[in-house]
């Protein structure tokens, strides 16, 4: 090996032969990580007519792309993604492996996790190195934050969502290696991806959001959560839950914002029934103004907001909505 | 017959309003004692198993790895409908990771010998980490679909079922035996039955210690977990609310005022 210390690596992910943003942060995270460690960023890269685009990963950090581009690896394929991964990590013996949280992502870690008999972080918030230069994944828990390290195995595995770490900038002149990779040829045929269907989407897509209203238990029933809904809709913005909304059937979990959900970075985020549970709350960064309306004045959320609102959401949202549609009337009309 | 395995683990009740938290001061836990349930997707787990128990010749045998407690969530699958359950319980099984709790689940499966299908709920509620149906496949050496949202297919030993994605889905063919992880858009777990718990007084629970499944105390438990927590730190928040004094008209009307002041109007 030319480093005495592994590497730093990204799985990188493509949908539709576009690499996707938690990619490009996790280069650029992998990139602060192997500059302390004092070593390189290699990323894999699979599926089907990417030459180009394995070029963005290098211009934003990576020393080095393992590309495996063929029609067998158009879709995501459990089995040939994983025996690539677990034999290219088995040869090259990377220090550190990280992986974005999406549903690929969140099926392929641990998959490769459990091969290589490794650990395996989940849904990270960030992600340092500790004084023996091992990776300290932190995680949200117990209304602190919890440092989950794996002290021996390698390598050290951690998802993360799309959000939690900035886009670096894409430096055209960075040079690197890209290193083709063969499709193995005797892969068992136990599981195939026959068909990927992607929906066309209502509303404003949460990360990309400048306005997100998220709502949580305190909707109380269907029509309390419509009601949030309706918010959403007369500011423009992308509608956000917890889990007990989810839990409840009220909204998706494509929607669920937090840990083990979605991060958003919002000009403005406004939380409606709901209690600011650190689960949730990590899942809003860097927002310019928060918002949140709650009928306990003694609601924890009110520490981690700038503007609170006490009252009943049920009463207080089409009040205030009907206020922001006079509003909009006005500005119409002068 | 269609074997089915149905994980199934121990969580406090999630809808307990006293959590688990670090006290700010002290930098200690504050426990409280919550009760222990089926978490909740691993009902959404159990609930497949038993609609396909309605279609087809299926043996449903229920799994948990837990405290003695958890006893009582295996006895309650039970009384949904399954056949077996098995507890595996031991103070080594203590403090183990997602992967030493999968490599245990899947040394349970092995003993319990015959498996088609093993089913999971996609996450648990405490844990969140979803590793646990993954890793027992790769363990096992048999192929994985999480996030399961529908079978389509399961009438023959190659199953076609649907999985979230990122706005979509992605359509699945798996060749038996397999692991599924299923999500709450599966279907709607029923619930208990007076009829069904009178039956599950009869159906035994069989406890398994680690000397039953015949691995080394340095696989399971804390031993065997390779990710160990090492530090709790609080957070603190940077923020503070003004809260806003009034009427509700004159809350909203200044609510709508800062809102335009932000640019959002
Ligand atoms: C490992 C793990 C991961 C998790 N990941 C996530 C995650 O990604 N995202 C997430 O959201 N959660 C997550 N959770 C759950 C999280 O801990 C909280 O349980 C959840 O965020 C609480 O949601 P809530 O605020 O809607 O509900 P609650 O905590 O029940 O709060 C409801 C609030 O509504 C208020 N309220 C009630 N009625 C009204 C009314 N009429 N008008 C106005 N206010 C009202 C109440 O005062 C209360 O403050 C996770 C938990 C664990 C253990």
């Amino acid at each position: 090996m030319e480093n005495s210390q592994g590497s730093v690596w990204v799985l990188a992910e493509q949908i539709d032969c576009q690499i996707l943003g938690v990619s490009f942060q996790l280069i650029g995270q992998a990139r602060k990580l192997a500059d302390e460690l004092g070593t390189s960023v290699e990323s894999v890269l699979l599926g089907d007519h990417i030459q180009e685009q394995a070029r963005l990963l290098i211009a934003a950090g990576a020393d080095k792309v393992y590309l495996g581009n063929s029609p067998q690896l158009e879709f995501y394929q459990p089995e040939i993604y994983c025996e690539m991964i677990v034999n290219l990590a088995r040869e090259r013996q990377p220090a550190i492996m990280l992986i974005g949280s999406t549903f690929m992502g969140r099926e392929l870690a641990p998959l490769v996790a459990a091969r290589l008999q490794t650990g395996l972080t989940a849904h990270c918030i960030d992600l340092v190195l500790d004084e023996n230069k091992i990776l300290d994944a932190k995680i949200p828990a117990y209304g602190g934050l919890l440092s989950i390290m794996c002290p021996q195995k390698r390598p050290q595995m951690a998802t993360v969502a799309q959000g939690v770490f900035p886009k670096p900038e894409l430096d055209e002149t960075r040079t690197g290696e890209i290193i083709p990779l063969d499709v193995p040829v005797d892969i068992s045929r136990r599981i195939q991806t026959l068909e990927v269907v992607r929906e066309a989407t209502d509303g404003v897509a949460l990360e990309s959001a400048p306005v997100v209203v998220a709502g949580g238990a305190g909707a109380g029933d269907p029509e309390g959560w419509s009601k949030i809904a309706d918010l959403a809709r007369a500011l423009n913005a992308a509608l956000g839950s917890t889990r007990p909304a989810v839990d409840e059937g009220w909204a998706d979990l494509e929607t669920m914002i937090g840990q083990s959900g979605k991060v958003v970075s919002p000009e403005l985020y406004i939380g409606v029934g709901l209690s600011g549970e650190q689960q949730h709350m990590v899942g809003i960064n860097n927002a310019q103004v928060m918002v949140a309306i709650n009928n306990d004045a003694k609601s924890p959320v009110f520490e981690q907001v700038d503007y609170g609102i006490v009252d009943d959401c049920r009463e207080f949202v089409p009040a205030l909505i009907k206020k922001i549609k006079e509003y909009q009337e006005k500005k119409v009309t002068c | 017959m269609l074997n089915i395995i149905v994980c199934v683990k121990a969580v406090p009740d999630p809808k307990e309003a006293c959590n688990i938290k670090i006290d700010p001061h002290s930098k200690t836990l504050m426990r409280c004692d919550v009760p222990l349930v089926v978490n909740p997707l691993d009902k959404n787990a159990m609930e497949a198993a038993l609609q396909l128990k309605e279609q087809f010749d299926v043996h449903i045998s229920v799994l948990s790895m837990g405290p003695p407690e958890a006893g009582n969530i295996v006895k309650e699958c039970l009384a949904l409908g399954a056949d077996q359950g098995f507890l595996l319980c031991d103070p080594a099984f203590g403090g183990a990771d997602a992967y030493a709790t999968a490599f245990t689940l899947a040394k349970g499966i092995e003993k319990i010998g015959a498996y088609d299908v093993i089913i999971c709920g996609m996450a648990s509620s405490d844990g969140s980490t979803e590793w646990v149906g993954p890793e027992i496949a790769a363990i096992l050496n048999i192929p994985v679909v999480t996030m399961v949202k529908e079978i389509v297919e399961s009438d023959r030993d190659r199953w076609k079922v649907k999985a979230s994605l990122e706005n979509g889905y992605r359509l699945m063919q798996v060749k038996l035996p397999a692991v599924f992880t299923v999500t709450r858009d599966l279907n709607t777990p029923r619930t208990l039955s007076f009829s069904g718990i009178i039956k599950a007084r009869t159906k035994e629970i069989t406890r398994w210690a680690i000397s039953d499944l015949g691995v080394p105390a340095e696989a399971v438990g804390l031993k065997g977990s390779p990710t160990i927590v090492s530090e709790l730190s609080s957070t603190e928040s940077k923020r503070e609310a003004e809260i806003i004094a009034g009427t509700r008209e004159e809350k909203a009307e200044f609510l709508v005022q800062k809102l335009a002041d932000v640019g959002v109007l």
